[in-house]
């Protein structure tokens, strides 16, 4: 089923167009990558979805029915460019902010004990914003993000300034609110995260959509007779009517081969050809990463 | 709307619980009671001291006892004594000074000479002035012979003092004070441009701060911009009029405490005696005066009460109302703008070159509206109390000297739809500048943002 759906949205800034004609479908309980490089809309979107701008024409909808105004407190956001006020301290600024969303002070009250003690973040509760690190501001602004229990969540990059640590923890509790019923957009420049969590994805670039589709689909599209060939030691081999070497590297006592098969010759054919330069160590398909999907494809259509 | 209050109680709490608000609140009533205290306690602290002034008139007594003894100087005439002596021994014989006076005095006025060692009180030289030239008036006519002369003088002398009376539409006079509406015309006019310029500017910096934290963007994906707008611009509207009452209260209590523990405590009488003499005078009203005859009321208190009457027959009705519209409209569309400026730059230094268009208005307006004191009806105190951008402090300048109610209600008219304008197009500019960063604005840039559509 899907939860949102935006058809056919334009949007144009003075002579600047920044959005073209963009469809999204994002269906119920699943992890949506809104990827594309700096300046492509991906913003502009995000903040239709949020109504803190409207669309010169197109279509929104959330369950099905026409987005309202009042459908704000389905959703929740967290912008790329983070703020909270310095001067105000970490646990009534999260009241506040929930309060706007439309919860009773109460009721905040409630949920933001169980989200601090579950992020070990009580200790912050009376300390002013500005004497927190980035990182820890960053907590609190993903808690002020999901407080309300939105049906749909839009994470702006949501992983900067986290350590490992921290970013893993985040991830997790992504994946755990996806379980519990919520719906994800993510958007975001680290494509690791998108290998990692993205069930689906819309690729924006200069106000359009040019790709999209489910992340396993996409990759093993992209991965079309493609191989990753591992050697022991010191070899290199060269291409032939069958296969093209596409990139050939060395690393710790290894040599890695990037090949592409020209024709739908068997891999044991590829195999059988290569076993005599050296000693196999393994031989893959090779799933392009999805940066490298995102540079093909930005590149191809520059 | 359950979020905008949410919103104004943020922008009022945080406000209010600043310390530099505490400290300004509690200070500057402070600073203002000290300002109208410490000049009546030195005034009557130098009263204190008695001068002693010795009087030498070269070959001559023309003005033997003319010159009468104050509250704070006395003077001794001195015969057979020579100026160069005393001179050099006045200090020690306990004189403040000598007031030398040569024969020629009768007809050049500079052959009067007061010498101190210290630089002698201008009152002090007031009075021996007048004590003189009355002498010598009365000297130069006594040589015309006339006959009667110290009835004549008696029937000449005079006092003038000019009652106002205002007459309005219905024919009901009342009697008023130019003094009391000059008063009033400035406390209202400076007040008006206080409260929206200093708190038009809050609204300003609220809005960088939310902008350049960029708090602003969580906030607009949970309520309307023009809802954060207002919630912001009402809000500090709030922390102004708060702080605005307390400093009144404040003023007020300090000051009477002050009044009656410490000047009463001096004695009444001895401020009565302060008061000049052509002042009490001047207090002609009939029933205050027979009062006074009476010595029931002491002068400075009639003085008191005459202008309490006086201020008592301004149109406070009118004034009040006046003040609360004008207040209202003119902080709205003041701080509308200042909130679309602070949301069209990235920092506070930026504002300056969309600051000046909005300040010359408003500064145009206060000096108006002290013009408007030296002649409310003058053709630029009208069209400046007519057009929306200075009308909230001229008006309210011009309104204690009487202003005819058309021109009052055309005033708040316009007032209204410019007002109502104002915000419209400010929330528009609002809506767009926020979220934009990194790019210069300039005039022509946010008119393009007017066009947006939301």
């Amino acid at each position: 089923m899907v939860l949102f759906e935006a058809k056919n949205v334009t949007k144009q800034y003075g002579d600047q167009l920044a959005l073209d004609n963009v469809s999204i479908s994002v269906p119920e309980q699943c992890i949506y990558g809104l990827l594309g490089p700096n300046g492509a809309g991906k913003t502009t979107l995000i903040r239709i979805i949020n109504q803190i701008t409207g669309p010169d024409s197109g279509e929104l909808f959330l369950n099905g029915k026409k987005l309202t105004p009042a459908d704000v407190q389905q959703i929740g956001y967290l912008p790329e460019e983070r703020g909270l006020y310095k001067k105000m301290k970490v646990g009534e600024q999260a009241l506040y902010f929930a309060q706007l969303k439309g919860l009773t002070k109460a009721e905040a009250m409630r949920r933001l004990k169980y989200w601090f003690k579950k992020l070990d973040m009580v200790d912050w509760w009376g300390k002013k914003v500005e004497e927190l690190s980035k990182g820890m501001q960053q907590k609190v602004q993903f808690i002020t993000t999901v407080l309300h229990e939105p049906k749909l969540l839009i994470f702006d990059e949501p992983f900067t300034g986290f350590d490992p640590l921290n970013t893993n923890i985040v991830k997790n509790e992504i994946r755990f609110l996806r379980e519990r019923g919520a719906t994800i957009i993510l958007s975001t420049h680290n494509m690791e995260s998108v290998e990692e969590l993205c069930d689906n994805i819309t690729l924006i670039d200069k106000a359009r959509t040019i790709l999209e589709g489910s992340v396993n689909e996409i990759r093993s599209k992209w991965a079309a007779n493609e191989y990753d060939l591992v050697f022991e030691g010191d070899v290199q081999i060269v291409g032939n009517n069958h296969y093209q070497i596409l990139n050939q590297q060395k690393d710790n006592n290894k040599s890695i081969i990037r090949l592409k098969t020209t024709n739908n010759i068997p891999s044991n054919e590829i195999i059988q050809t290569a076993i005599k330069s050296g000693n196999i160590i393994s031989f893959n398909p090779a799933l392009p990463s999805m940066n490298e999907i995102f540079i093909r494809v930005v590149e191809a259509r520059n | 709307m359950n979020k905008i209050s949410v919103i104004i109680k943020r922008e009022y709490i945080t406000r209010v619980r600043k310390k530099s608000f505490i400290i300004l609140t509690i200070l500057a009533p402070l600073l203002m009671a000290a300002l109208i205290i410490l000049p009546t306690a030195v005034m009557m602290n130098q009263e204190g001291e008695l001068k002693k002034i010795a009087v030498i008139e070269d070959n001559s007594d023309l003005f033997k006892n003319v010159i009468t003894n104050t509250k704070d100087a006395k003077f001794e005439y001195l015969e057979n004594v020579r100026i160069e002596d005393l001179k050099i021994s006045f200090e020690k014989a306990g004189y403040y000074g000598i007031l030398y006076i040569s024969p020629e005095v009768v007809n050049t006025p500079n052959a009067v000479q007061l010498i101190s060692k210290q630089q002698p009180p201008i009152g002090l030289l007031q009075h021996i002035e007048n004590c003189m030239k009355k002498e010598i008036e009365k000297q130069k006519l006594l040589a015309y012979h006339i006959d009667n002369l110290d009835d004549i003088m008696k029937n000449v002398e005079t006092n003038v003092s000019i009652q106002t009376i205002k007459i309005d539409d219905s024919g009901a006079v009342k009697e008023t004070s130019t003094g009391i509406a000059m008063a009033l015309a400035y406390i209202f006019g400076l007040l008006m441009y206080m409260l929206v310029f200093i708190f038009g500017s809050q609204v300003m910096r609220g809005v960088i701060e939310e902008k350049t934290s960029r708090v602003v963007e969580v906030i607009v994906s949970s309520v309307k911009p023009i809802q954060l707008m207002m919630g912001k611009i009402i809000g500090i509207a709030l922390v102004g009029l708060t702080q605005f009452m307390i400093w009144v209260i404040l003023t007020i209590s300090i000051v009477g405490f002050v009044k009656t523990t410490i000047i009463e405590k001096a004695g009444v009488a001895e401020i009565a005696q302060a008061i000049p003499q052509d002042l009490m005078k001047a207090d002609q009203q009939s029933v205050i005066a027979s009062q006074n005859q009476a010595g029931e009321i002491s002068p400075e208190l009639a003085e008191f009460s005459k202008m309490f009457e006086n201020a008592m027959n301004q149109p406070w009705g009118l004034i009040i109302f006046s003040f609360i519209f004008y207040f209202i409209t003119g902080y709205l569309l003041y701080a509308s703008v200042f909130a679309a400026i602070g949301s069209a730059v990235d920092n506070e230094t930026e504002t300056q070159q969309f600051m000046l268009p909005v300040t010359i208005p408003i500064i145009l307006a206060l000096m108006v509206a002290i013009g408007t004191m030296q002649n409310p009806e003058s053709s630029l105190a009208f069209w400046c109390s007519m057009i929306p951008l200075t009308s909230p402090i001229v008006m309210m300048a011009r309104i204690p000297f009487g202003v005819p109610y058309w021109q009052i209600a055309v005033s708040m008219a316009l007032m209204l739809v410019t007002f109502i304008g104002f915000v419209w197009m400010a929330a528009k500019v609002y809506r767009t500048g926020i979220l934009m960063y990194g790019k210069k604005t300039s005039w022509k840039e946010m008119w393009k943002w007017l066009r947006y559509r939301g």
